[in-house]
């Protein structure tokens, strides 16, 4: 499980912080990300997000495929955002500055070049982040530190449950599928794509009717000890706060107050070097 | 908010992790990024119209979270929450279906495959576009085209595919009043 969450055990100061903190960290941190289209802030988010890095002994190499991944989604996604409205720069900033002399729908503005590189300056400021948070919290703290932020306690235990059970189904799906497809399902490109849909249903029917069973079966044992019960309850991977754990809390808030600042002072979410 | 069964708590966790096992690893890519051919939506289909509207909200909201964050791409919350939307609305359309005790007939059919297809269209061509622009400020037509196209593929594969659950779920369950005394 720890591998396909892509969790790395080391001793860090990051993965020292508790769970908590850092979902409260990663919430603050996407909420400053997001509220603010400033592109000093983001320049700042991304560059603090990268240094963060070292600071949680995550190399490169740790990452490497994820990062191949995002930046094949960054790239079609800010190409599509060109096709499809090579003009929203001038829309969002008021002006329309022509480039090398052309014009023309596809022509290129500095306004939209402007709002691309805020975009993609978005991305950076979000993901590395994120890429920190999954690689250095630990996936069963994950559910604990749910209930302390205020999430009800059966709702978190529905989490620690997805995390406990996905490997199990995942095997149980690999399972069926391969006594299917010895059965002859074909799943390949080789088939058409309707087909391939009924063929994957054939699989899905005994992995959810079992699952299903495994739904009565936990239901039953967690009745049979009471669970629900009592207003409260406790958690074996739960952890108190250090000093550090409020240290970073207060600095991600801080980033969020600035996010929220630049937004009233700037009078739009768009930090405009045009006007 | 009412207090869950324990039997819904359970169906959440276990809902979750077939969506994310269904949404991580059989998903096959469209030509539109962020938009998979994704079965896992005729799961949580089949899932909300058992266990009700706030089961599949849950659901949907667990497992996608969780599919983003493996992906380590960032967690895109404009679709995380469309995800809950569409769990919840095939929650409130299917209620008064009782697929758990085994009747699925043609009505039954119908009113899962038009309730399902609304419920994509709200959560994706309105729910996740709109929530798109105010949260990231991403350009109007980009993100319909993005929304439409999920909301298609969406539509199809949980046709096919959630009324094949159902039907298979609900004939696995003996009927009401199907034994009959012998003489």
């Amino acid at each position: 499980m720890n591998n396909l969450f892509n969790y790395i055990e080391k001793k860090s100061p990051i993965h020292d912080l508790t769970g908590a903190t850092k979902l409260v960290c990663l919430f603050l941190w996407s909420l400053a990300a997001m509220t603010s289209y400033d592109t000093r802030l983001l320049a700042v988010l991304a560059v603090l997000g990268i240094a963060l890095f070292p600071v949680g002994k995550i190399g490169v190499k740790d990452v490497s495929f994820m990062l191949w991944f995002t930046l094949v989604f960054l790239v079609l996604n800010t190409i599509l955002v060109y096709l499809f409205s090579p003009h929203h720069g001038t829309e969002v900033y008021g002006t329309c500055t022509y480039l090398f002399g052309m014009s023309g729908h596809f022509a290129p503005t500095a306004e939209q070049l402007f709002f691309q590189l805020n975009y993609i300056l978005k991305y950076f400021a979000t993901i590395p982040f994120v890429l920190l948070f999954v690689c250095t919290t630990n996936p069963s703290e994950f559910a604990a530190s749910l209930n302390k932020i205020g999430v009800s306690y059966s709702v978190s235990y529905s989490v620690a449950l997805a995390l406990r059970y996905i490997p199990d189904i995942q095997k149980q799906y690999h399972e069926i599928s391969q006594a299917s497809q010895a059965r002859g399902i074909e799943l390949s490109k080789k088939a058409s794509l309707i087909h391939r849909l009924k063929s994957a249903s054939a699989i899905l029917v005994p992995l959810i009717l079992s699952s299903m069973d495994r739904i009565e079966i936990i239901s039953n044992a967690m009745e049979l000890r009471c669970f629900g019960k009592n207003k409260k309850r406790t958690w074996y991977m739960a952890r108190p706060f250090k000093a550090l754990d409020y240290i970073s809390i207060a600095v991600c808030a801080l980033l969020l107050v600035i996010s929220i600042t630049l937004t009233v002072v700037n009078g739009s979410r768009f930090y405009n070097p045009f006007k | 908010m009412k207090k869950l069964s324990v039997k819904t708590i359970v169906a959440i966790g276990i809902g979750a992790a077939l969506f994310f096992v269904l949404g991580r690893f059989v998903a096959i890519p469209s030509p539109v990024p962020n938009t998979n051919i994704s079965i896992q939506y005729g799961l949580l289909a089949f899932i909300a119209a058992v266990f009700g509207p706030i089961a599949g909200a849950l659901a949907g909201l667990i497992g996608h979270f969780f599919i983003d964050f493996s992906y380590g791409w960032g967690v895109w919350w404009s679709w995380v929450i469309a995800s809950a939307v569409f769990g919840c609305l095939v929650g409130i359309v299917t209620l008064k279906l009782k697929l758990d005790e085994g009747e699925f007939g043609t009505k039954g059919i119908i009113t899962f495959n038009i309730g399902q297809a609304i419920s994509h269209v709200i959560a994706w061509v309105v729910v996740a576009p709109v929530l798109d622009i105010l949260m990231y400020k991403e350009p109007a037509n980009k993100v319909f085209v993005q929304g439409i196209t999920g909301a298609i593929i969406n539509i199809i594969t949980t046709a096919i595919i959630g009324t094949i659950i159902c039907i298979a779920y609900s004939k696995a369950i003996p009927k009401k009043g199907s034994l009959k005394e012998e003489n």
